[in-house]
């Protein structure tokens, strides 16, 4: 195996902050996109436990239909095909004037694939608490919408704390997709290094830990979380 | 969207079924191996063999922590250099995908075998039986059997994931579709046609893993 080795590569100007900016648009993609997805997991989530079947049939067709494309094929969908079905005005601000594009389209993307992953976590959190707790909710006179505000989703999220940080981890981990249409994050970023100086087992280094480092960080996080917030006689927390 | 173009689709059926079979091929290759390599994993870190159970927990640990595509770029760049000459793009990305699908396998193939129960094994045990004969016609059996819906599921997820070996150009199934949607200007009939197809299998796939994990479960 040859190869010259030269691992003051990474922190050189300038290599050394395009790792940091690179890390701070995969950072950033993962946040935004956690925020979409988080919310409007959470709804789709009640939906599919809603008492109203229309509502349930809404979120169950959501969650197939994205759980069963693959990411990338979404991104692709989003960013070149979905601006030429819209209104010709509308298509041209989407695809030149929209600020960050790249970027934007990711973290939507990225969001509304990863809500269908949220709601099914939501999902089971509320199927865990169990009937019970819903018909006595209802029958000390809650209306429906507070007994989900009240009791049932305060319970279900404390319950699937652990599912939802891998689902945020995972979110992390796949905007590095956005290299696909262009943005320069992370994964991108090492890429750009490797072709410049050759250094690509320094390059592919620097991301390998930096993503570890990252996730090791969330979790240990989110653990000691999980223990302080645990619903006694739950399982899903027994860890 | 009236003037939806279904003949760029027919015509070129024969050049996007080419790039199916990649992806097919590329799917089983890395289900066999990653679940080879994960059931290895995994009976060695239940089996609690001393220094290497921490090693198999690192490895599975270190690798889910990362995500496929740099797993994709690394092996692109490493499998080369390690073998001294230039490699197909195939054979890169499937190295990627069986070490990176054998810690998520482990995962699996570690619940499916924590859930069969103690006496199985100790019966066996009693009998005269080696650990790795209890292991071959005792656990692993009843274990697959009960996993075969998750690892149906988890092959649908890997079947979806290997769209990623787009960013090495390997001529997959989405890669065959965007040579064509680039060259005919035929972006949204492709990328629709791509996304039917996918959603297609995948959806058959998951209906499949659970009727078989109704059948199992009665």
């Amino acid at each position: 195996m040859q190869y010259n080795w030269d691992w003051g590569i990474l922190f050189r100007d300038p290599y050394i902050w395009w790792l940091v900016d690179g890390l701070k648009w995969t950072l950033m993609i993962a946040m935004c996109a956690w925020i979409i997805a988080f919310f409007l997991g959470s709804a789709l989530g009640i939906m599919r436990t809603s008492i109203n079947p229309y509502l349930r049939f809404i979120g169950t067709v959501y969650v197939e239909l994205f759980r069963n494309v693959p990411l990338l094929v979404q991104l692709f969908l989003w960013y070149f095909v979905f601006p030429e079905l819209l209104p010709e005005d509308a298509g041209r601000w989407v695809k030149r004037e929209m600020p960050l594009p790249g970027f934007t389209t990711t973290v939507w993307a990225l969001g509304l694939y990863t809500a269908s992953r949220v709601c099914e976590q939501v999902r089971s959190g509320i199927e865990a608490i169990g009937i019970g707790q819903r018909n006595a909710g209802r029958a000390i006179g809650l209306s429906e919408t507070k007994v989900y505000i009240h009791i049932l989703l305060p319970n279900a999220y404390r319950i699937i704390i652990a599912p939802l940080t891998s689902e945020f981890l995972t979110i992390f981990k796949n905007s590095s997709l956005a290299l696909t249409i262009g943005v320069i994050e992370l994964t991108a970023m090492t890429r750009q290094i490797e072709e410049y100086t050759f250094q690509g087992f320094e390059a592919f280094t620097a991301a390998t830990v930096i993503y570890s480092l990252v996730t090791f960080t969330v979790m240990g996080f989110m653990l000691h979380l999980e223990k302080r917030l645990y619903v006694p006689g739950m399982i899903a927390a027994e860890k | 969207m009236g003037d939806f173009d279904f003949a760029a689709i027919f015509d070129n059926l024969p050049f996007l079924m080419e790039g199916m079979k990649t992806t097919l091929l590329l799917t089983v290759a890395a289900v066999v191996g990653g679940i080879v390599i994960g059931t290895v994993l995994a009976i060695i870190r239940l089996a609690r063999v001393p220094v290497l159970g921490r090693l198999a927990a690192a490895y599975v640990n270190f690798f889910r922590s990362l995500p496929l595509i740099l797993v994709i770029f690394w092996l692109y760049f490493l499998v080369p250099l390690i073998l001294g000459r230039p490699v197909g793009a195939f054979t890169s990305v499937l190295v990627a995908f069986v070490l990176f699908e054998a810690a998520y396998y482990s995962e699996i193939i570690r619940a499916g075998i924590s859930s069969i129960r103690s006496g199985q094994v100790a019966a066996a045990r009693a009998i005269g039986m080696t650990y790795s004969q209890t292991m071959r016609f005792i656990v692993l059996p009843q274990a697959f059997r009960a996993m075969i819906p998750v690892l149906l599921t988890q092959a649908i997820i890997l079947f979806q994931d290997t769209s990623l070996v787009y960013v090495v150009g390997l001529k997959d199934f989405l890669v065959s579709a965007e040579l064509i949607a680039n060259r005919d200007q035929k972006l949204i009939e492709m990328f629709m046609f791509v996304a039917v197809v996918y959603f297609t299998i995948c959806f058959a796939g998951s209906m499949l893993a659970s009727r078989i994990q109704r059948k199992l479960s009665t």
